[in-house]
């Protein structure tokens, strides 16, 4: 027989994570948006399996999983880099210079809003308001805060992730 | 550094690493407010608060103890108490430090919030940016499930209350109250229709308040101190202290827990060390990226209160106070504003989704050198047509100030239209940073 | 009876309006002539509020309100006619149109969009929005959907109309937030659901369009007319849209007939089989083992001359339709007892309506009108369904217990042998063997011990899924059929239906069982085809006359004097009997008109091996045509004119849709035929036939008005004490009559005997499910 959808493709501690956390709610569904941000953490972006598998563990329809991921702009369908630069150019940050802080970070990945390297290490995109407004410009790397950035900072900070995504850790 | 004018009581824990285990917090009078509420009636609680003065920090500033009063006693299914930490109001980021620095004082607010209403469940939904705080939050959770402060029979008192963290992924709009609930729900962030208000039918169809994480974390203190300890603090109806986020074009831009009342001036000048590079003010957006502008001129002499605000038509609303220095481009301030209303309308309905998309692109392309004078027409009226007939308030937020700027800075829409090109496209960020 | 409903006064637009309490504004409105436009409102499904066209004011309001969600309150001032209200609209309307292509000169929904109308009623006359709009490609979700995303508004009519009307919750917004929302399919790509084209037809714009219609023709082309779809037994009535005589497309946009808005697949697209290349175009005469082209004067003196020939033999039998109308039923029921002289006359049947009328002269306690009619299921306060699968089965039945079930709380108990879905409406499911129904109605009507049965109670359906996702496991609870028993007798009104799986004795504790329930009980019988009933009713038996009365009841003198004839007394075959006959050799004349035995029962009918004379009068050159001596073709339901009677036992008059050149009506054909068999049936204009069905068939004295209103004239069948004394009336269980267990012919959604097998359309998506499942 054909196994149905699971989740194996996910650590067994997540899993079991998701045990917990499916019981703090009287409605399994309620579980939903957490475990698909916490798989996604695991796997880089929502597969077909893990959204069937999380579907069938929540005994829910793939639709019903599916319509969700598209609201949340923290969810994906697509791979992104190992490093994900989430740079704010909201008010906050646009007062501060946020808009240097991207242009140099384009120019510096050689990259485009929702793009990634060619080696999968960066991706960048433009977000919204991290909450870092009274430490602007800011901009978050993966769930890392990085606040009150110069280009300089940022450069620092990159070259940071690319040893650090070169030594595998 | 607290600054000197600072009155220290939801912020009296920042810095104070201690105060994230519950001994630290045992010890800096923790949980002294948790057990006076547990000697009281729920009425006595509600009194309390409604004593207080306290209005809600999220935004909207409704009376907290009002919104508790509106739970009904009796009902048939489970009541529920939650926390909204959905914190992306553009200017914003003060219940992050509560979070932060004092995880307990939010547990201990909604406990004696659950015995007010009488729930015994609740939840934390923080936004799934703030992942590092989970780790802390959580581990708070845990020592009070530990040591009784959470779970079954609370310190002996026969009240259960469990309390959990919840994770959102990315949507402003789940800071609206009904649309934190689906969104809780495993759906769409999308708001629900009102009424019925969620305090009648709220979180699987229970009665539910939802709270700020600043006013909760407010909570036990005023059951300590007392309302009218609290309510003296600021100016009548607008009782005691809150934390601004003072950002932009400051010299010191940071967070400060100052009384309701306190005058602009002094926050901008002594509390905040003066405008960047020592230039004129313009404007300030008083209460995050939705409250309409005010510029300098109106600023003068303005107390920061909930009710001295409303007197020049807009709202104290998240406490984020942006500063704007002369020189600031307002046509890119606005195209910012409205990208993001843009990006954040749930879609729901057709103002909202329509015209926030329309009023981005057109004003996009006005600030690209495409722009015309009747374009700035076109902006007020779009504008207009949001305005009150949007299924949810983001409709409003996005509306009002981009109203206000047009009509506020209508010359330098002028001259953006007769010049073609945005006349100061470097001015808007500071030049020394 | 109901209390009436508590009145309040209000003032719209200055008049004063008084309207039942807690009533929508909009539909006060509505219901006083005050327009108020509305694309997201839908009457009967959830508020949206999302389009705010309906936007008005109300005093002591600070700014507009959606008059589809505020409900009516003693003393309201509502204004729909001011300035405001005229702006917001209008604005509306612009804010619409900045994404919506305008696309209408080539866009199916032209001249009947809903857009369009409100644009030319309420809106600018130019548009303001100059930025560039977003284009994507259609998409094709299944054989009958495609959907246009730029001209979606998003009024979520689809998504409610799935999920809270069908139950099947295959559509949902998803796609990106903000402008980037849109309606997605269930299987990413594509949909997987019942293929009935609700989203379609709700859908206001051209959104959501069907392959069979798209890019056809223009509404305007088109001449319409209100027919009732010939597939299943419930009796929808479908709006064929005709051009050159041939029909473009079925809907039921106007509401109007027994079914509302509801249609199923089959009534809206299975109308293809009616110009399939399939369609026998002229008279077939066999001629040296050939069927040949033949005139309808050769064709018909050939059918005449040969079951003469065979009646002064060993005998003909004539084996009727179910899809006839009920003129043409009766009419042909004359033609064998009258011109042929026998009474080997039958027609393939599912429900046992002579066994449960014997069982309600027997047992119902009282003589009122046991019979409930469709719309009766959308308000019933309980409902005990026994066997059938009505999702399946009968579309608008099921579709009415769902509107019972969300609007009315209606308690919904099921006696079933397998899991059908709605069971996710079930407040009480009882699972017996397939085997199981005659003991388990016994115990329920008080007589027998309890069986067993694998019973649970149902949590409401808050599941939404496609497909059927268990609501919980079906499992052995300790109380079982009592339980099931004890809440059922806490009901006082209940309508039970019952399907051709409960027979002659289990019809009997049926009876017994709505007997002992305190108050009214009221009956539908499931029968399968679209006028399986009025074959019933008009005396396609062996051993029963029109009305059910036996060959040896007095009417039987009374029919004779009306059809001035004598009637054979001798006792008729059934069915199986005459086709077993027929092999044999023992009847030498078979008329099969507009069934096809053949594709079931082995019966060896090649020309050259049999002796007997077959004549087939049918559509299609079916199995059995092609082994006929004299094929006559016929016309469908849609292009001729009379009565049907759907299983409920509503009578509604079908009216001429389309044209087919060279068949001639089964009417036509049973009139011409008797007359050369030697016997004149006199008029043959449907309405007149019909007077003498009215005028003389029990129950079948209905209103005119009620019959050409399309609102289904309920016949009223009386109770029949004597039909349980022939012997001839027991449905012998041969295969063609029923499987074993007891379903005639497997009929689903997409399946439905020989009209489904002729839809190209019906047939494409049963090819497409079978390979989703194959995958």
């Amino acid at each position: 027989m054909q196994p149905g959808p699971n989740l194996d493709m996910l650590s067994p501690a997540l899993r079991a994570r998701f045990d917990a956390m499916i019981a703090h709610y009287p409605v399994k569904r309620s579980a939903l948006v957490p475990m698909l941000l916490y798989a996604q953490d695991e796997l880089g972006h929502l597969t077909p399996e893990v959204i069937r598998g999380i579907a069938a563990r929540l005994e829910l329809d793939e639709l019903a999983v599916r319509e969700v991921i598209g609201y949340y702009s923290m969810l994906r369908l697509h791979p992104a880099g190992r490093y994900h630069v989430q740079v704010c150019t909201n008010i906050s940050c646009q007062l501060r210079g946020a808009d240097r802080i991207w242009d140099h970070c384009r120019a510096r990945l050689q990259l485009e809003n929702h793009q990634t390297t060619p080696d999968g290490v960066f991706s960048l995109e433009e977000v919204e308001c991290i909450g870092a407004c009274s430490w602007a410009p800011a901009m978050q790397v993966n769930y890392d805060f990085h606040q009150q950035l110069t280009p300089e900072k940022v450069d620092q900070i990159l070259d940071g992730y690319r040893r650090k995504g070169a030594s595998g850790d | 550094m607290p600054h000197p004018a600072e009155i220290r009581i939801v912020s009296r824990r920042f810095g104070n690493p201690e105060a994230r285990t519950l001994a630290g917090y045992l010890a800096d009078e923790g949980y002294q407010g948790l057990e006076k509420a547990l000697a009281m009636t729920p009425e006595q609680i509600v009194e309390e608060m409604k004593a207080s003065g306290l209005r809600g920090r999220g935004g909207a500033g409704f009376p907290t103890g009002m919104k508790w009063s509106f739970v009904p006693k009796q009902s048939a299914r489970p009541k529920y108490i939650l926390c909204n930490a959905d914190e992306s109001e553009p200017g914003t980021c003060k219940d992050r430090l509560v979070m932060e620095w004092d995880p307990f004082s939010i547990i201990e607010g909604m406990t004696i919030a659950a015995r007010a209403i009488g729930s015994r469940q609740g939840y934390i939904f923080i936004r799934g940016e703030y992942r590092y705080l989970f780790a802390i939050v959580d581990r708070a959770l845990e020592e009070a499930y530990a040591a009784g402060y959470l779970g079954k029979n609370i310190r002996g008192s026969g009240m259960d209350f469990f309390l959990y963290t919840h994770s959102g992924a990315g949507a402003y709009e789940c800071g609206e109250e009904s649309a934190l609930m689906e969104s809780l729900e495993g759906k769409r962030g999308l708001p629900r229709l009102k009424p019925p208000f969620p305090a009648i039918v709220g979180l699987y169809g229970g009665p539910t308040v939802i709270n700020n994480v600043e006013t909760l974390a407010t909570v036990p203190h005023i059951l300590r101190g007392g309302g009218a300890w609290y309510a003296a603090y600021g100016p009548p109806k607008n009782g005691g202290t809150r934390l601004f986020c003072l950002s932009g074009h400051i010299n010191q831009p940071g967070v400060y827990e100052l009384p309701l009342g306190f005058p602009l001036e002094r926050m901008l000048q002594e509390v905040g060390g003066g405008i960047l590079e020592g230039k004129p003010l313009k404007a300030i957006v008083p209460g995050g990226s939705s409250t309409p502008i005010l510029t300098a001129a109106e600023t003068a002499g303005l107390n920061m209160d909930y009710d001295s605000v409303a007197r020049l038509g807009t709202f104290l609303g998240s406490g984020g106070v942006v500063v704007l220095a002369r020189d600031t481009c307002m046509v890119k301030f606005a195209l910012r504003i409205i990208r993001f209303y843009r990006h954040e309308s749930c879609g729901w309905c057709v103002p909202c989704r329509e015209g926030t998309h329309w009023l981005a692109q057109a004003i996009g392309r006005f600030h690209a050198g495409q722009g015309r004078p009747a374009d700035i027409k076109l902006f007020e009226d779009v504008a207009s047509n949001i305005l009150g007939r949007t299924f949810c308030p983001l409709g409003d937020a996005a509306a009002m100030p981009i109203l206000a700027i047009v009509r506020k800075f209508r010359a330098e829409f002028e001259a953006h239209a007769a010049t073609a090109a945005c006349p100061a496209p470097a001015a808007l960020e500071p030049q020394s940073a | 009876m109901p209390e009436p409903p508590q009145m309040v006064n209000l003032t719209i637009n200055g008049r004063p309006v008084q309207a039942p309490a807690g009533s929508l504004l909009i539909e006060v409105c509505r219901a006083n002539q005050i327009e108020v436009p509305s694309f997201c409102y839908y009457p009967n499904f959830s508020l949206q509020a999302a389009c705010r066209m309906c936007l008005v004011e109300i005093e002591k309001t600070p700014k507009p309100q959606t008059a589809c969600t505020v409900t009516v309150t003693e003393g309201m001032v509502v204004k729909t006619d001011t300035p405001v209200v005229h702006q917001a609209r209008k604005s509306s309307i612009e804010f619409i149109l900045t994404n919506h292509p305008l696309d209408c000169p080539v866009c199916d929904a032209g001249g009947q969009c809903e857009l369009q109308d409100m644009t030319f009623r309420y809106g600018a006359a130019e548009s303001r929005f100059e930025e560039p709009k977003a284009h994507r490609d259609e998409q094709q979700w299944s054989p009958v959907v495609y959907f246009d995303r730029p001209r979606c508004i998003l009024c979520y009519r689809c998504v409610r109309v799935c999920g809270e009307g069908m139950d099947v919750w295959a559509l949902a917004l998803g796609g990106q937030r903000g402008v980037g929302s849109s309606i997605i399919p269930n299987r990413q790509d594509h949909l997987e659901c019942e293929e009935c084209g609700m989203c379609i037809d709700i859908c206001p714009v051209g959104a959501l369009t069907s392959g069979p219609y798209r890019y056809k023709t223009r509404p305007w082309e088109m001449r319409h007319t209100g027919s009732i779809c010939t597939f299943c037994g419930d009796g929808c009535k479908t709006t064929l849209g005709v051009r050159n005589g041939q029909i473009m497309r079925g809907d039921n946009r106007d509401k109007s007939g027994i079914n509302g808005d509801f249609l199923c697949i089959k009534g809206r697209y299975g109308f293809d089989f009616t110009r399939g290349e399939a369609r026998l175009r002229q008279p077939l005469v066999r001629r040296q083992g050939e069927l040949r082209p033949a005139s309808w004067a050769m064709a018909l003196e050939a059918a005449a001359q040969g079951l003469l020939a065979a009646r002064q033999q060993q005998g003909v039998g004539v084996l009727g339709s179910t899809r006839l109308l009920n003129e043409e039923h009766y009419q042909l029921q004359k033609l064998a007892r009258l011109a042929l002289k026998t009474n080997h006359l039958d027609h393939s049947r599912s429900a046992d309506l002579p066994g449960f009328l014997a069982a309600l002269a027997r047992h119902a306690s009282s003589s009122a009108t046991p019979w409930a009619s469709s719309q009766d299921l959308k308000t019933a306060k309980a409902v005990l369904l026994v066997g059938g699968d009505p999702t399946q089965e009968h579309p608008l039945l099921a579709w009415n217990l769902r509107w019972a079930y969300r609007l009315h709380a209606s308690r919904l108990y099921i006696l079933n042998a397998g899991d059908i879905k709605l069971r996710r409406q079930a407040h009480r499911y009882a699972q017996v063997a397939a085997s199981g129904f005659d003991a388990a109605l016994a115990f329920l009507a008080g007589s027998g011990a309890a069986p067993a049965a694998q019973l649970t109670s149902v949590p409401p359906a808050a599941i939404n899924t496609w497909p059927i996702t268990p609501v919980s496991p079906i499992s052995q609870l300790p109380d079982g059929l009592p339980e099931f028993l004890a809440a059922l007798r806490q009901e006082s009104d209940v309508i039970i239906v019952f399907s051709p799986q409960v027979q002659a004795a289990a019809l009997a504790s049926l009876v017994q069982l709505g007997a002992s329930l305190p108050g009214q009980t009221r009956y539908i019988a499931l029968a399968h085809d679209a006028n399986s009933r009025g074959a019933s009713d008009m005396g396609l038996y062996p051993g029963l006359l029109p009305g059910y009365a036996p060959l040896s009841s007095p009417a039987a003198a009374q029919w004779e004097r009306l059809w001035g004839g004598p009637l054979p007394s001798e006792p008729g075959l059934d069915a199986a009997g005459m086709l077993d006959a027929f092999n044999r050799g023992d009847l030498d004349g078979l008329y099969i008109v507009g069934a096809n035995p053949l594709r079931r029962h082995g019966f060896d009918a090649a020309p050259g091996r049999r002796k007997g004379f077959l004549v087939v009068q049918d559509l299609f050159l079916t199995e059995t045509a092609a082994a006929a001596d004299v094929v006559l073709p016929a016309l469908c339901a849609y292009e001729k004119s009379g009565t049907l009677t759907n299983t409920c036992g509503e009578v509604q008059w079908q009216r001429r849709a389309a044209d087919f050149e060279g068949a001639k009506s089964d009417l036509e054909i049973i009139h011409e035929l008797s007359a050369l068999l030697g016997h004149d049936l006199g008029t043959s204009s449907p309405e007149r036939i019909f007077q003498e069905i009215r005028a003389h068939v029990p129950g079948y004295d209905v209103s005119w008005v009620q019959l050409h209103s399309g609102a289904g004239a309920l016949s009223h069948l009386p109770p029949q004490s004597s039909v349980d004394a022939s012997p001839l009336v027991r449905i012998s269980a041969t295969p063609w009559t029923r499987s074993a267990d007891g379903l005639a012919r497997g009929q689903t959604l997409f399946t439905d005997g020989e009209l489904a097998r002729r839809s190209v359309l019906l047939n494409s998506v049963m090819e497409r499910h079978e390979t989703n499942d194959a995958q």
